[in-house]
């Protein structure tokens, strides 16, 4: 799956996209995989998008879909 | 200027040519709000900022919010334009124009825009200060910027206008 980062995370991440080889796989599972191989990553507060939709956390994700991981935004 | 209602861009925005998207002859009020960069939070400076972007998914979120604001206010048209990149002091970073038959739907559903623009539309502020930069929205701002970030509860519903 492809996975986009956005503000600190990109940072954090030093890349603001990457492909895992993961899925399916729930919101919720997804999350804890990716506190275990990113450790530094500041997941708190980071809401998921699949494929530009918000997702609850017992949504399953699939292998070829689009994962945005989303700091709380501050537009306007 | 694109001429879709709800547009994410570069450039400097012109508010005239996001209001003219909402003209009609049926209204007979438009409301405008310009939100620009301000360089004083509590009594912090800001030297600039920079937005970065979801680019589809912001538009497609705006577009979202556009169908909220016809469902809680009939007959009103919404036109949202965001600047992303990097804005100077004063410059104009969001532009929102709602028109209506009468003035108080406009009102109220212009503000009830930028509410929603700040809870579910995937942009970010970075500000870059005297002493460094930081991403806004983080939860040391959250604090720092408690009217940055409107809880659900701020929004007006349906059966309390």
């Amino acid at each position: 799956m492809k996975i986009l980062c956005f503000a600190h995370l990109s940072e954090q991440l030093g890349a603001s996209s990457m492909e895992l080889e993961l899925g399916p796989i729930s919101v919720a599972d997804f999350m804890a995989e990716l506190k275990n191989r990113y450790p530094a990553l500041l997941l708190d507060h980071v809401m998921i998008a699949v494929n530009e939709q918000f997702v609850e956390q017992t949504h399953v994700i699939e292998p070829n879909d689009t994962v945005a991981l989303l700091p709380p935004v501050s537009g306007g | 200027m694109s001429n879709s209602l709800f547009v994410i861009t570069d450039q400097p925005i012109v508010p005239e040519e996001v209001s003219d998207k909402v003209k009609r002859r049926e209204a007979g009020a438009i409301t405008l709000f310009l939100g620009t960069v301000r360089e004083l939070t509590y009594g912090k400076r800001t030297l600039y900022l920079e937005y970065e972007v979801y680019p589809t998914m912001a538009v497609a979120q705006l577009e979202r919010i556009g169908r909220e604001v016809r469902e809680r206010w009939a007959d009103t048209v919404v036109a949202v334009t965001h600047r992303v990149g990097r804005l100077e002091i004063s410059d104009i970073a969001v532009v929102i124009a709602v028109s209506s038959p009468h003035r108080k739907a406009a009102y109220e559903a212009n503000e009830y825009v930028i509410e929603r623009i700040k809870q579910i539309v995937p942009i970010w502020k970075k500000e870059h200060g005297e002493d460094g930069s930081e991403w806004i929205g983080d939860q040391l701002n959250q604090q720092a910027y408690p009217e940055g970030r409107p809880m659900a509860l701020d929004i007006p519903k349906e059966d309390e206008r």
